[in-house]
């Protein structure tokens, strides 16, 4: 089980998980899709010597991309530890994951640091606070790119500035199903907030899993950023619970033989895919949300979205599987959890 | 990234399709983005939009020119090859680049001033007292030993860095 999964967050029955990640880089060096190789090792190199002053009660596990089997780099994909951009370049690129595995700095990926704090539930608080330690921290021994105008210099001038970007991932079954997403996607684009798949850029919405995130980096400040999501994020909660109370109300054997349909089919299945996987934990998901479903805990529906992920499956098994092998070993994964 | 159209030039246009509450991200580059009559512009990032109308603000080629010239001494990178990428090369490309940013940024964020966190240096800062107090014995030191030409020097360092820590303190 991804261990960030395990503690308390705000807002379950909605909000999956808070993500705040930072981007920073160092003066002096060329930005990661710039560096050769032996100056990347340089810079991972004085990141690495910079981590051996961390208080004695926090401890990081350093990870090499090209050390990492493929499988591996994948299934830290999908448990949401490391981005999709950190194994682009893999002679290039690492991380260290802090023991609690609530904290990934990544380093080399589209900018020297990217440093995420990773919570269940609703949290920002806790993530920003998280997320503004490991950087005082770096900060008083890293000589930062910084700009009393642009604020914290980026490879990209989507991220300049704070170098900020706070998301949510939220399960909204209900509001999808009447049909409101479409509408919702748009007015968020318009006031400057994007919605993507689970695994971030380039990736479908699977599961009913939305990733909300802040678009601006420059001009306003952190808290304003993160009071601005936040906002949004309740207003999504309300409306995804009135919707859910307006179905049982009005459609109560619909919703709860949806659900159960979805329960039945994923403890007997013998194949399933991880699409059609995702489609019934989402139901179970729902079922549990509505508290029709009570012998399943969130977190337990949670690792099982990540662990049916093609990569995560192969870890699982400790080896290497084809499609069809992976669809036989997913559904006796589930079985055996469910 | 490359285009996810031609797969040739480095994708600039990220956009996203919603299709009955699918969304799917496309990747791609300038010339596939116009060319395609798929894509509307509404995204208010849509980097296309925003080099386009770079590029429409100069007065004439010459100026263009002389403004994709603009090459950082540090990492080597033009303003031309950042205009394809959409990525800067390294942190002194924000000084080469300057004039041509505030207009940039204005697009993408709406703003061209930073708010928010400004480094501590809370470690260094500290580092930085421990010197001065180390420079302080030294200067005594050289004092007794009237060596006055060496304690000068000492005594500039010692301003230097208490100035430091003054600018730092605002
Ligand atoms: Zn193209
Ligand atoms: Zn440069």
């Amino acid at each position: 089980m991804a261990k960030w999964i395990e503690g308390n967050g705000q807002y379950k029955d909605v909000v999956v998980s808070t993500r705040i990640r930072i981007a920073r880089n160092l003066d002096n060096y060329r930005f990661p899709h710039k560096m050769s190789v032996e100056e990347s090792e340089r810079l991972t190199q004085e990141i690495l010597d910079v981590m051996k002053n961390i208080p004695s009660d926090v401890s990081y596990k350093f990870y090499k991309i090209n050390a990492l089997t493929l499988t591996d780099r994948i299934a830290y994909i999908e448990e949401h530890l490391i981005s999709p951009g950190l194994i682009q370049k893999p002679d290039h690129s690492s991380f260290l994951l802090r023991d609690d595995e609530k904290a990934t700095i990544m380093i080399n990926e589209e900018d020297h640091l990217r440093i995420q704090v990773l919570l269940p539930g609703l949290n920002f608080e806790e993530g920003w606070n998280g997320i503004n330690q490991i950087d005082d921290f770096l900060e008083g021994y890293l000589e930062y790119a910084y700009d009393d105008r642009f604020g914290y210099l980026t490879a990209c001038p989507t991220n300049v500035g704070t170098g900020l970007r706070v998301s949510a991932m939220v399960h909204i079954p209900c509001l999808s199903m009447i049909g409101h997403v479409d509408d919702m996607i748009r007015g968020f684009n318009k006031i400057g907030l994007t919605v993507r798949g689970i695994y971030g850029e380039g990736t479908e919405a699977a599961g009913d899993l939305y990733q909300i995130s802040n678009q601006v980096t420059l001009g306003e400040d952190e808290e304003e950023i993160i009071r601005k999501l936040k906002n949004v994020i309740y207003q999504i909660i309300n409306k995804e619970r009135y919707v859910r109370d307006d179905l049982l109300k009005k459609k109560r054997y619909e919703i709860e033989d949806k659900i159960f349909r979805s329960y039945g089919l994923l403890k007997y299945a013998r194949k399933i895919s991880s699409k059609e996987a995702m489609k019934h934990l989402s139901n179970v998901r729902l079922g549990k949300e509505m508290g029709i479903i009570k012998d399943m805990e969130f977190k337990q529906i949670e690792s099982l979205m990540i662990e049916i992920q093609p990569g995560s499956i192969q870890r699982i098994f400790k080896r290497e599987l084809d499609d069809n092998e992976r669809d036989i070993m997913r559904a006796k994964h589930i079985r055996e959890k469910i | 990234m490359l285009c996810e159209i031609c797969k040739k030039n480095q994708a600039t246009v990220h956009y996203t399709k919603i299709i009955n509450g699918k969304i799917e991200e496309l990747n791609v580059c300038e010339e596939c983005a116009a060319n395609s009559g798929e894509f509307s512009f509404d995204n208010p990032f849509s980097f296309h939009k925003l080099w386009t109308g770079l590029i429409e603000g100069f007065h004439d080629n010459k100026q263009k020119q002389s403004v994709d010239n603009l090459t950082c001494s540090f990492c080597g990178l033009d303003y031309s090859q950042f205009r394809k990428t959409g990525k800067f090369g390294c942190s002194k490309c924000y000084e080469v680049f300057e004039d041509q940013l505030v207009p940039l940024f204005k697009g993408i964020h709406g703003h061209d001033k930073h708010e928010g966190k400004v480094p501590i240096r809370a470690n260094k800062k500290v580092a930085n007292e421990r010197k001065i107090e180390k420079l302080k014995v030294r200067l005594n030191e050289l004092v007794q030993k009237e060596a006055f030409e060496e304690a000068a020097k000492v005594r500039d360092q010692i301003r230097e860095l208490e100035k430091s820590l003054g600018d730092n303190r605002e």
